[in-house]
């Protein structure tokens, strides 16, 4: 029984930081992308919750999950583009449209669940799962990583997919001179706005999936203000990985095993109170950081405007 | 010198009734200009003369208001960086333009296309290669980040990737503001031997403040003055250099200040009681650490320091204004250590500090200037009161240094951020100077002046002395520390190397002194990338 | 002068309440009949302007608090966690204290626990920024994240009201909360912790422009290096700025729970912080023009609350409005500084 009860709580706990974590992953990384690239991008919390909305509509009007997650991605790059408009193009502050945005997309979103769903809360059909072959009959590890949705399988891989952009490709160069010297990427003959909207872009896609992620797996439902906060861990684990991608996977994972624990610890029989049992990461990586912590991590030009200069090579 | 069979080709690059202006200043009105391949062509000015426009608007990084660009003889728009880098114009820019993070590969990667993967080892090996081709051996380590590099070695590698990226022309802005006299000279050499590869014969544009670089190695020097071509020149046979030079001058100066000071001036002997004493003087925890510094500084006299950007003049400076600690040693002011006290109460008691940032750390550009002079005894009276500012006083305050300094501004409440540079040396100058002044250290107080608001800053420092201060100069420019010194210490590596008297020889000695130091200093030195250069 | 103002401000505001219409409209809603309920009910009517007034109280303090912290250079954005500790100490002591003590000694007691309680919540992002330069949004950010845990386990375990399973704590009576005023033009219905937000929020602008102490932020928060060259500690002031700038969110929770709210309940979170970051920002850091902003902000809110009550829509058209208002208010202030900039090069 207790035997049980323990791989019951083990199984509970992976799959739930997996199902918490793959959002915060998925727009982690994008969130990294834009903070290489210079751009804070605040209003992440509104993508991901576009995203959400977008997904699922998409879904429960096709009834493919996949046309879900297309639709999460495509608002969040929507919203995105928003963003790269007025903080990389105009130039404007980068945390009042941010913030604007995301107080536009939480009314918006909110607006049109209220006159479409309110009355009806539909929800999703469980969302598809590729069993692994072989891993998936695994104990523990194979219900809760090796037989899940596609997409947890395509974020890990994103993972290697970033490593590979970092240090493999023009652009990667391009996003860490951006975000470190612009003017030296415009004088390599580099374009930084180019750039900088790319990186707005993936990282507004990157959220929208991980929206969509949170509603099709996840919640299987939409809820006004659903992201309820995992806009801003994942733009938290984009600083502290410290543009390590590796980084933000452990960090998600580790932010997902706490905000899912107390599922699976009442799956163990255990009453833990949720508030204690989520304060532990924030507590975790601030002792981290009281410990170790330095500054200066950051890209030198994160969160500044950038226009050609006046003074030659300023 | 000149090359009869580039000379009258068409020219790589025609700048044809060039204007542009920063909102009501004139940076550039109406300038003709050619440069030719196989040419070493000076762009000669003073400060605010123009030259660094021109080279921007080259390099695409500025927009004329008015004139035509031709390239080749055909007109076009350089209308970003990359146009000019396609257009065959290669720019060394003078803060140099490579990501510190990066190494030097990938920052000649830098902007090619986004999905291909950097070829680092080919790049590695075409960089040895143009390396090679401007007698580099072996120095430029293509793998090093470019943030670990000396200033010298980051020029390099710009020329290196101009090269790279087959330049025709290339535009090299004050290269040899930050280099010893040897790199310099080294330098001057490189440029002449790509103008005359006899197969890619390059069109050199090398702009500079400093006459004789241009006398040494331009083709044809082109003078700028205000913003207006001063006036073209190519020395040739036919003149002798006292000539050249006696016309730049009139070119550069219109005549009127033309006389620089070469020798220090019949300033009174120095005979009165030490003011400041720096004694044995060590920081372990700076770039690089200094060591044993001492140094005696009496009422009334001028001590220079003089010595390579970076080699411990800073932290000196600032450990005697307080802003930083010393391990060892002590610092007198009229005979009481002033160990222990803050910037304030060594203000307080006359130790002032001009610092050479006055953007960054002299001034602070959201401030009105009222503000600015009294940044260093924030709450005193009777400019506060209870902690509640006053303004009146504040401002009566600021009118008298406006007056007494000659500062140009609308009023006492005109933001320091609307000053021109000149302007805010000035308020730098009068807070320092203010009140019970009794020593104080102005570090290179004329870099980036013009000619007319530098000129007055030395007789600023000469009245101080005259008035009886104790005053340190640091500088890097040997002629001024000639000009005002009675005393000229040499600092490398963190210590004092030498010690010249000032007046006849001094220019010789101090520059001898210099030099010798590079070769001995170990740490903290920039520039040794051009030292071994053919 | 009248171009300016169109840019800047009638503009913004027209492209907001006409996209907010086109929005109305096709929810099938009449965006006159919305509008002028806004206005009836946020503006005009006694009781929206009263409710109006009270809701700026906290707003006030929490723009007092980004104000002080923003002017010099600190991005405190942990007011949310700073704000919900202190409401929920001020709320937790609050009918405690009320039988113990004359009413005027309890508020202000409640106060100074709750402006203590927020600096406290602050000391660690400063200590990190100050002694070790790490960067402060993330640090206070997560701190805030864990406040507000830290609230919600503070309520449900420590401080809950026994009188009740819902989690939430003892409720303090109207009699000892904030005194309401405004009794001729407003029927006293406006909570006096109005009074506090307007008197913190000239105070805080008072002390950043006229004070020595001011001056010192303001050096620190424009040029660090300036202020190091001109012999400021800048780690204390850092130290002193966050302390001071959280205490002014924790009191701003105080000030809600004892004027508006009268108790705290699991999970509610008002999230102001993250309201008024745009409006300080909007406001230039300028006090006076924060007051307007938080005004019309909460105009817009109580009368948004009200019209879509009324009108059977959901209220958070008010978000996208704000939303809408806070991109024109930016864009119109980046196209004015960009002509200013050309008519300057023209002139």
């Amino acid at each position: 029984m207790m035997e049980l009860m323990t791989t019951a709580f083990a199984t509970a706990l992976l799959a739930g930081a997996v199902t918490a974590g793959v959002p915060l992953l998925l727009a982690g990384l994008g969130e990294q992308m834009s903070q290489k690239s210079g751009v804070l991008n605040i209003g992440l919390e509104g993508m991901m919750l576009a995203g959400a909305y977008a997904a699922f509509v998409a879904a429960l009007g096709t009834g493919d999950p996949w046309w879900g997650f297309a639709a999460g991605m495509v608002a969040g790059m929507g919203i995105a583009a928003l963003m790269a408009l007025l903080a990389v193009c105009l130039g404007l502050n980068q945390i009042v449209i941010g913030i604007a945005l995301l107080l536009g997309v939480e009314g918006a979103t909110a607006i049109l669940h209220h006159l479409a769903f309110a009355t009806t809360y539909p929800r999703l059909p469980p969302a598809p799962s590729w069993a692994l072959p072989g891993l998936s009959h695994l104990p523990v590890v194979g219900p809760a990583l090796f037989d899940r949705s596609p997409v947890v399988y395509a974020a890990v891989a994103l993972v290697a997919v970033m490593v590979w952009i970092d240090r493999r490709t023009g652009f990667g160069l391009s996003l860490r001179a951006a975000g470190e010297h612009p003017s030296a990427l415009d004088a390599a003959g580099g374009s930084v706005v180019r750039t900088r909207v790319a990186a707005v872009l993936a990282a507004g896609a990157g959220a929208g999936l991980g929206g969509a992620f949170m509603v099709i797996v996840g919640a299987g439902i939409f809820v006004p203000f659903m992201t309820n906060g995992a806009g801003f861990i994942a733009i938290v684990l984009a600083m502290l990985a410290r543009g390590r991608p590796l980084m933000v996977l452990c960090g998600a994972l580790l932010f997902g095993a706490c905000l899912s624990a107390t599922t699976a610890l009442q799956v163990a029989g255990i009453d833990a109170p949720t508030d204690v049992v989520q304060m532990l990461p924030f507590a975790a990586v601030l002792l981290v950081l009281a410990i170790f912590g330095q500054g200066g991590a950051l890209p030198a030009a994160l969160g500044e405007a950038w226009t050609r200069g006046n003074p030659l090579g300023k | 010198m000149t090359h009869p069979v580039y000379a009258d080709a068409t020219p790589l690059v025609s700048l044809a009734g060039i204007r542009k202006s920063y909102g009501a200043v004139r940076a550039l009105d109406d300038v003709d200009v050619d440069f030719r391949a196989g040419e070493v062509h000076v762009l000669l000015g003073e400060n605010g003369a123009g030259k660094s426009t021109l080279a921007a608007i080259l390099a695409g990084v500025q927009q004329p208001d008015g004139g035509r660009i031709l390239l080749d003889g055909t007109e076009r728009r350089i209308a970003s960086p990359r146009d000019a880098m396609d257009s065959g114009i290669g720019v060394v820019f003078q803060h140099a333009q490579l990501v510190p993070s990066l190494s030097l590969v990938d920052n000649i990667a830098l902007g090619g296309p986004w999905w291909q993967t950097p070829q680092r080892a080919r790049i590695a090996q075409r960089m040895r290669e143009a390396d090679a081709r401007i007698g580099g051996t072996g120095r430029l380590d293509p793998f090093a980040r470019a943030g670990a590099l000396s200033l010298g070695e980051r020029q390099r590698a710009q020329i290196v990737r101009a090269l790279m990226r087959d330049s025709r022309l290339l535009v090299l802005d004050e290269p040899t503001s930050m280099l010893t006299p040897e790199a310099a000279a080294d330098l001057v050499r490189l440029m002449r031997r790509l103008a005359d590869d006899a197969a890619r014969p390059l069109g050199i544009v090398f702009v500079t403040h400093r006459l004789d670089e241009a006398l040494d190695c331009g083709d044809r020097i082109t003078v700028l003055r205000g913003g207006r071509k001063a006036g073209e020149l190519r020395p040739g046979a036919d003149m002798t250099r006292d000539t050249a030079r006696d016309t730049l001058l009139g070119m550069m100066f219109s005549g009127g200040l033309a006389q620089a000071p070469t020798i220090a001036a019949s300033l009174p002997a120095a005979s009165a009681a030490p003011v400041l004493e720096v004694q044995r003087l060590s920081i372990a925890d700076a770039d690089p650490p200094l060591r044993d510094v001492t140094l005696t500084v009496r009422a009334g006299e001028i001590v220079g320091i003089a010595g390579i950007d970076g080699n411990g003049q800073r932290e000196l400076a600032e450990a005697l204004a307080g802003q930083r600690p010393f391990d060892a040693g002590d610092i007198l002011l009229c005979g009481a250590s002033v160990r222990g006290l803050g910037v304030a109460a060594r203000y307080k008691r006359g130790l002032r500090y001009a610092s050479d940032d006055r953007h960054g750390e002299g001034t602070v550009s959201a401030l009105s200037i009222g503000l600015n002079l009294l940044i260093k005894r924030i709450g005193d009276a009777p400019f506060w009161r209870g902690g509640m500012e006053k303004l009146a006083a504040v401002d009566a305050h600021a009118r008298q240094a406006i007056e007494a300094f000659d500062i140009r501004a609308q009023g006492p409440r005109t933001l320091a951020g609307h000053l021109s540079g000149g302007n805010l040396q000035k308020v730098m100058l009068a807070r320092e100077l203010d009140g019970a002044a009794r020593a104080i250290v102005f570090a290179k107080p004329t870099h980036g002046l013009d000619v007319r608001s530098a000129a007055a800053c030395h007789a600023r420092i000469r009245a101080a002395a005259a008035a009886g201060l104790a005053v340190v100069l640091i500088s890097t420019d040997l002629d001024e520390i000639v000009a005002l010194s009675q005393q000229i210490v040499v600092m490398a590596g963190g210590r004092i190397v030498a010690r010249i008297p000032g007046g006849e020889g001094a220019h010789a000695a101090v520059g001898r002194a210099i030099s010798r130091s590079e070769d001995l200093s170990a740490g903290g030195l920039q520039d040794r990338s051009f030292g071994e250069a053919s | 002068m009248t171009g300016r103002f169109i840019r800047l401000v009638a503009a913004p505001l027209l492209l907001a309440l006409g996209l907010t219409a086109c929005m109305l409209a096709l929810m099938g809603v009449d965006p006159l009949a919305y509008f002028g309920l806004v206005v009836q009910r946020g503006l005009l009517s006694p009781s929206g302007l009263q409710a109006a007034i009270t809701r700026m109280a906290p707003l006030l303090l929490v723009a007092a608090s980004l104000i002080l912290a923003f002017r010099a250079g600190i991005w405190n954005l942990g007011g949310d966690g700073q704000y919900l500790l202190g409401a929920v100490i001020a709320a937790a002591i609050a009918p405690a204290l009320a039988g113990m003590m004359p009413h005027w000694l309890a508020w202000l007691v409640c106060f100074a626990a709750a402006a203590v309680t927020g600096a406290v919540w602050s000391l660690l992002p400063a200590w990190l920024r100050a002694r070790r330069g790490v960067n402060e949004v993330v640090s206070s950010l997560m701190m805030s994240f864990l406040g507000l845990s830290l609230a919600n386990v503070l309520i449900k375990f420590v401080f809950q009201d026994p009188g009740t399973t819902v989690p939430q704590t003892v409720t303090l009576p109207v009699a000892d909360r904030l005194p309401r005023i405004g009794d001729g033009l407003l029927g006293g219905a406006v909570s006096s912790g109005v009074l506090v937000g307007l008197l913190a929020v000239l105070l805080v602008h008072g002390v950043m422009t006229r004070t020595a102490f001011g001056l010192r932020l303001r050096i620190v928060g424009a040029n660090a290096r300036a202020a190091v060259h001109a012999g400021l500690d800048v780690p204390r002031l850092t130290m002193v700025v966050f302390g001071l700038s959280a205490g002014l969110a924790g009191l701003a929770g105080a000030v809600d729970v004892l004027g508006i709210q009268g108790n705290v309940r699991a999970g509610w979170n008002p999230a102001y912080g993250l309201m008024v970051v745009p409006l300080v920002f909007l406001a230039r850091f300028n006090g006076f023009a924060a007051i307007v902003f938080v005004f019309l902000f909460s105009v817009l809110s109580v009368g948004g609350e009200s019209a879509a009550r009324r009108l059977g829509v959901p209220n958070y058209v008010t978000l996208v409005t704000v939303a809408i208002l806070l991109i024109g208010l930016a864009v119109g202030e980046a196209l004015d500084r960009r002509r200013r900039a050309t008519k300057a090069a023209t002139a």
